[in-house]
């Protein structure tokens, strides 16, 4: 039989998304009405919460933890099996025993990020103003929202400075708002794939994946939940075109090229011919189980409101001036999505501010995706990076 | 003779380690006072950044070549990826107490430029570059014909990165053009050991390898 749908109903039921939206299968730090998150959209948002997974120990001089920022579509299961999916971490090769963030060494937290859909307060969760979903109803978030909240929970876990704060793609600019906005409270910033504003193309290929989900007849103005129904495909199409911006035209032609699925010849028809077609609708299908399609808009549009020197009378080195933290930006050959141009820029912002900075260009055909997968160039740089920041912060001898 | 025989006294390196580095490098860690900031242009693959952060000191280096800066990256050193042709200009005044060139005068498009930014940049510069003026070179041209090729500089004209050689005597001069004053300099020998100070400059322009060179503005009005 013919498939000309491109990704299958999703098996998770809303009922049990919108239960890890609320009662995450996580660790939760909960703020209540005397600690409202000031919103640059204006709202104070209150009460919230903040779902987020932690590895290794922290010391006794509380000086070698790392935040982890997770990327668009990532989550605070960075290093254990994922309470939905079952699959394993996002950055198991990153992350753990041994790693290059080593959790034998460092105390490494990550927590989902505010607009997220697995657990901290987002589109999904229920308002408590009115019991039900709040949908479209939650505000506008940005990224300096997102890097407040974490800042919330970084002083309820008691820490000050935090040793490193890593992140790639979205959560490259986290770290890096972190480091602009904190830069006291940051010893060492990892940015990897990442860019200190959001580009026009990629703010239209996020335009391309919001308007997928609305063209959705099962959005219903973003109240599904009502209807006992997921936009999944609008949303399916969403992360099958940004998928695309993920990888190469060199990794899809290395991995696929013009190759039949399943077939000899073609079926002179819709159906998903072609491997690459059948490896989308399958990354579109397996999307759908785990993401929100609200959260999709919401965070998109975090990202493309993300412009650090903006905030800085349009001049990137003002963000930065007179910075004591210890920069390493890492950027990716393939990468289209956020080029090694962008990165460039950052570090001549950071060199006319006389910042300690390390910047490789990693020489890979897997495009931005790159950072998620085995580098080992990009692995051996990371955890150079981390000894010698780690040898400045006094790490080395309390932590053998 | 080996360059290992040669060892120059440097406080804070202990002598066995010193044998590992080239000579200019010993003398250029030399100059620099401890506890200083000091920019690295042309880094390589950070042997220089690294017997300079032994001593205490705080490099941060450029490099052209991606393999290089990703292994100094991999050492842990503060290395960027760029050009001293193009990238200079995004520093600020007197971010740095030295800016180091070491070997890669010859290399850049516009020396003169790269020189007056080494000086806004730092304090002082230290420069290295091999003599176009060394004995063998002349030898080279005026009995052999040919383009000068030395086991320092293997390349052969068709594809070597040096576009703009100069002799010690050269530089002398741009430093004079450019209100450039010398604080110290040294011409090593091929075998990397400094020549006698009190050598007049044709014999150094003569039998100098390489000059190594501490820049520092002149005062105004001179």
């Amino acid at each position: 039989m013919v498939n000309l749908q491109p990704v299958a109903s999703p098996s998770v039921h809303t009922e049990e998304r919108a239960h890890e939206a609320d009662h995450p299968t996580s660790r939760l730090a909960a703020f209540g009405a005397d600690q409202p998150l000031k919103l640059d959209c204006g709202v104070d948002l209150s009460p919230f919460q903040i779902a987020y997974q932690t590895y290794g120990e922290l010391n006794a001089d509380r000086s070698n933890a790392i935040l982890v920022c997770h990327a668009l579509t990532g989550d605070q299961h960075v290093a254990n099996v994922h309470p939905m999916t079952g699959k394993p971490g996002w950055w198991e090769t990153m992350v753990g025993p041994g790693r290059p963030l080593d959790t034998g060494k460092y105390f490494i937290i990550c927590s989902n990020v505010i607009g997220g859909c697995m657990g901290s307060t987002g589109p999904a969760s229920t308002n408590p103003a009115t019991g039900k979903v709040w949908g479209l109803d939650f505000p506008i978030i940005t990224l300096p929202d997102m890097v407040r909240a974490q800042t919330m929970l970084i002083d309820s876990l008691g820490i000050d400075t935090l040793f490193c704060v890593v992140g790639g793609s979205m959560g490259g600019m986290q770290a890096l708002q972190w480091t602009a906005a904190y830069p006291k409270r940051v010893f060492s910033t990892l940015a990897i794939a990442c860019s200190t504003r959001h580009s026009a193309q990629n703010i239209a290929f996020h335009e391309l994946g919001r308007q997928a989900v609305m063209a959705d007849p099962e959005w219903h103005h973003g109240r599904y939940f009502e209807q006992g129904t997921h936009p999944h495909r609008g949303l399916g199409v969403a992360r099958m075109a940004a998928h695309i911006t993920y990888l190469s035209d060199a990794a899809l032609h290395r991995k696929f090229g013009r190759r039949m699925q399943d077939r000899e010849l073609p079926t002179f028809s819709f159906d998903a011919d072609f491997q690459v077609e059948s490896y989308l609708r399958y990354q579109g299908s397996s999307f759908v189980e785990r993401f929100d399609a609200n959260s999709y808009l919401y965070l998109t549009r975090a990202m493309d409101y993300f412009d650090i020197a903006a905030d800085h009378d349009g001049v990137l080195a003002q963000a930065f001036r007179g910075i004591q933290t210890r920069f390493c930006v890492v950027s990716f050959t393939s990468d289209w999505l956020f080029p090694t141009a962008e990165s460039r820029a950052l570090v001549h912002a950071l060199n006319a501010s006389s910042a300690r900075v390390s910047f490789a260009e990693i020489e890979t055909d897997r495009g931005h995706d790159a950072f998620l997968l085995d580098v080992p160039e990009f692995f051996d740089i990371s955890r150079a990076f981390l000894q010698s920041a780690g040898k400045a912060r006094g790490l080395a001898g309390g932590l053998a | 003779m080996s360059m290992q025989q040669q060892v120059l006294p440097l406080p804070g390196v202990v002598a066995p380690d010193t044998g590992h580095y080239r000579g200019d490098h010993l003398l250029v860690a030399e100059m620099v006072e401890r506890g200083s900031k000091v920019l690295d242009v042309g880094c390589g693959e950070g042997d220089l950044l690294q017997l300079l952060e032994m001593r205490g000191i705080d490099g941060r280096g450029i490099e052209l070549s991606r393999e290089g800066v990703n292994r100094c990256v991999a050492k842990g050193l503060a290395v960027v990826q760029g050009d001293a042709d193009t990238d200079l200009v995004n520093y600020p005044d007197d971010a740095f107490d030295y800016v180091i060139l070491s070997q890669t005068l010859q290399a850049t498009r516009q020396p003169r430029v790269v020189l007056e930014n080494l000086l806004r940049i730092g304090r002082r510069a230290i420069v290295s570059f091999p003599n176009f003026g060394f004995w063998k070179m002349r030898i080279q041209l005026l009995v052999g014909g040919h383009m000068p090729r030395t086991e320092n500089l293997p390349a052969t004209w068709y594809d070597t990165p040096n576009i703009h050689f100069c002799t010690i005597k050269d530089f002398v001069q741009l430093c004079d053009e450019i209100n450039v004053k010398m604080e110290r300099a040294v011409a090593l020998d091929m075998y990397g050991r400094p020549l006698r100070v009190n050598l007049p400059w044709w014999f150094w322009n003569m039998f100098g390898e390489q000059g190594v060179f501490l820049l520092s503005r002149a005062e105004k009005g001179k």
